[in-house]
């Protein structure tokens, strides 16, 4: 995804991470972004969020995606979390059933108390634990009813997650963080569907300091006078 | 679960209002292994912003079974905060949350209006409080002569340096009280009140008498000064949505820094070992089974809350929660504004604030205002008599709560609780008071960044 010689118009977009604790997350993040993969990765640390551009055909997307942090694990998630966010990554790990049922929560969470009109994928990750890790499973593939395999882990049915999918108006992936399958796809599904309208109105501190939304005068930056060194280390 | 639970922590803070989630912020940036918890299921405490139904239910004339708040659109466009203050946008929370990179998560506009009082009933005047020179000349608060002195001590306060003799008028800055040098510039009384009140932003008159207490009015005359020039209209900013947002961005950053959040937990029991207090039992509630866990620490800090033997009251803050469909008359028309009552203009001993917000703020619906009244209680007797000069600046009321303390141990304020300013230098310096005394060391904001690793790319 790297051509870049004709300007396309260029929004952010805040994306928000959701799950249970080590479903993998951060993985999928780091994948997409850095094309990378730790094994047993320690829970999140250090940074505020992570941005990665998306090339469409006719725009670009730049995604700043923010991570729990590890403030899931007890259930303290601050709302300031998923506050104006454009687009959210429900993710749960597929050989845990209890992993689906709290990403379910998370969507009725984001559904009463996020903007309206958020784009919400929902993502079964590690799919290289299950036996059809060989790359067979598309979303819209057929053929992916071999779960009872020997040496498979999957404890939860495309068919079951998908169907909650499709009544819940989600995107729907399965993905491997480790082996990178479906991970790009899912980010570009997500910059795809994020509607023309819901850019222009950009909101949110990265969205203005991309300059998208200065149309309130009163807006300050504090960043701004006093620190004029400040800027250097934004993302934008 | 309770085995994600670290057998030990470098500190375990108690309670995520502001202060405690400033500390939690920086310690964890500084490298501290944190545990911070909250019996709420939300962040902030008593500075937490809740939403209208929240309010009705808690503060309000409300009837089980009844949904009053229905009438005012969807509960939660409102951010209603239970304890108003504004920014200072050249102050010490300012540079924290500068320093800190914790501006990432908020957003924040300027408060469109600074206004003070002067006189009482319907002879008050609303005017705007003056910052420079300029604005001194122009003001309806001032005689023509007293425009002038005024002039001048502005000017003076801008030249004043403490550790330059020359610009000390004569005075012997060690020792002189602010009344003697108010004195040197034959301020009259009216102007003293604006000066030391809506703009030291002291809230009462003691500070008049204070030996070698000059210099101290003069920085806090600069500050507003500075504030005010930064970005033009009042030296107020606030986030959107509402004060809440505070404590839960300095929350994220000790999350980013590997603190671990704990909310809905309570705390049963301190452990204490020779006289010290050395970890804690608690309680996780919210989860099947509740989870109970005990865990160490080498440092415990919280607030005052979580630590009822161990304070006391010394004074109460009243506070009266408005809900308005117009702004503040004589305010030109602001979408948000701070109003001052000084003490004296109105037969008092602490002042009156008024703060007052709208969507512009995105705190509530358009057409809507949210304006509250609060001073500190100096009869036992009658609250509503207190705060009635403030009430009387608001015109028609639609709605009003008053979050009265019953005197329970967790609602009281003591002092180093929120105090009845309306900004935050009092919980910066609070801040910083207990760094100090818990990290053995000042607490040096600038280049706290340094440490911060910004987002790739």
């Amino acid at each position: 995804m790297a051509d870049a010689n004709t300007p396309k118009p260029s929004s952010s977009v805040k994306l928000v991470l959701l799950g249970e604790a080590a479903v993998g997350k951060s993985s999928l993040v780091l994948r997409f972004v850095n094309n990378d993969f730790q094994e047993n990765k320690e829970p999140t640390i250090g940074a505020a969020f992570l941005t990665q551009k998306c090339n469409l055909p006719t725009r670009t997307i730049k995604f700043e995606i923010w991570d729990t942090a590890g403030q899931e694990r007890f259930a303290s998630l601050a709302p300031m979390y998923y506050r104006n966010a454009q687009a959210a990554l429900v993710v749960y790990d597929l050989t845990k059933p209890t992993s689906l049922i709290k990403a379910k929560h998370w969507v009725a969470e984001l559904q009463r108390q996020a903007s309206p009109g958020i784009v919400i994928a929902l993502v079964g990750n590690k799919l290289d634990l299950t036996s059809d890790s060989a790359g067979s499973a598309e979303v819209s593939g057929d053929g992916d009813d071999n779960a009872e395999d020997s040496g498979d882990a999957r404890k939860i049915s495309t068919e079951e997650a998908k169907t909650y999918a499709e009544e819940e108006g989600l995107l729907f992936f399965e993905t491997s963080a480790k082996t990178g399958h479906n991970v790009t796809e899912v980010f570009t599904a997500i910059a795809n569907a994020i509607p023309e309208t819901s850019l222009k109105s950009a909101r949110g501190p990265g969205a203005s300091h991309a300059g998208a939304s200065r149309t309130e005068e009163q807006r300050v930056n504090l960043n701004g006078p006093r620190d004029p060194n400040a800027k250097e280390g934004c993302a934008c | 679960m309770a085995d994600e639970i670290a057998k030990e922590y470098d500190v375990i803070v108690l309670g995520t209002g502001l202060t405690e989630c400033i500390l939690s912020g920086v310690l964890s940036v500084k490298g501290k292994k944190v545990l911070h918890i909250d019996r709420n299921d939300h962040y902030g405490g008593e500075a937490a912003s809740v939403n209208l139904e929240t309010l009705f239910k808690k503060y309000g004339n409300y009837t089980a079974g009844t949904e009053p708040w229905k009438q005012y659109g969807r509960p939660n466009d409102w951010n209603i905060d239970l304890v108003p203050k504004f920014l200072m946008s050249s102050g010490e929370l300012t540079n924290i949350l500068v320093s800190t990179d914790v501006t990432r998560y908020l957003e924040f506009k300027q408060v469109a209006g600074s206004y003070v009082q002067q006189g009482a009933g319907s002879k008050a005047t609303i005017a705007k409080v003056p910052s420079d020179a300029a604005e001194a000349l122009r003001s309806p608060l001032m005689g023509i002569f007293e425009k002038r002195r005024m002039k001048s001590f502005i000017e003076w306060v801008g030249e004043f340096d403490p550790k330059n003799s020359a610009t000390h008028k004569g005075l012997d800055m060690s020792k002189c009280t602010m009344k003697e040098v108010f004195e040197k510039f034959s301020l009259e009384t009216g102007t003293k009140d604006f000066v030391g009140h809506a703009m030291a932003l002291y809230l009462n008159d003691n500070y008049l008498d204070t030996p070698g207490g000059a210099p101290e009015t003069i920085e806090r005359i600069k500050l507003y000064g500075q504030s005010v020039a930064r970005y033009g209209k009042s030296p107020y900013i606030y986030p959107l949505y509402g004060l809440g947002e505070l404590p839960q961005g300095f929350a994220r950053l000790s999350a980013i820094y590997g603190g671990t959040y704990m909310l809905n937990t309570s705390v049963d029991e301190l452990v204490y070992e020779n006289g010290k207090a050395v970890g804690i039992k608690a309680t996780m509630a919210g989860v099947e089974p509740e989870m109970k866990f005990e865990t160490r620490a080498k440092m415990i800090l919280g607030d005052p809350s979580y630590f009822p033997d161990k304070v006391k009251v010394v004074g109460h803050v009243l506070r009266a929660i408005c809900i308005l469909k117009h702004p503040l008359a004589s305010t030109n028309d602001a979408d948000s504004c701070q109003l001052i009552i000084p003490q004296s203009q109105v037969g008092r001993k602490n002042d009156i604030y008024i703060a007052c917000v709208s969507s512009a703020h995105n705190v509530c619906p358009k057409g809507y205002w949210i304006a509250i009244v609060s001073t500190i209680a100096e009869t036992s007797a009658n609250h509503h008599l207190e705060l009635a000069p403030g009430i009387e600046r608001l015109g028609k009321i639609e709605e009003q709560f008053m979050p009265l303390e019953d005197g329970r141990s967790d609602n009281i304020f003591i002092s180093k609780s929120y105090d009845a300013t309306s900004h935050f230098e009092t919980s910066t310096e609070d801040v910083k008071d207990i760094y100090r005394r818990c990290a053995g060391e000042e607490l040096v904001v600038e280049g706290l960044r340094e440490g911060i690793q910004m987002s790739q790319e």
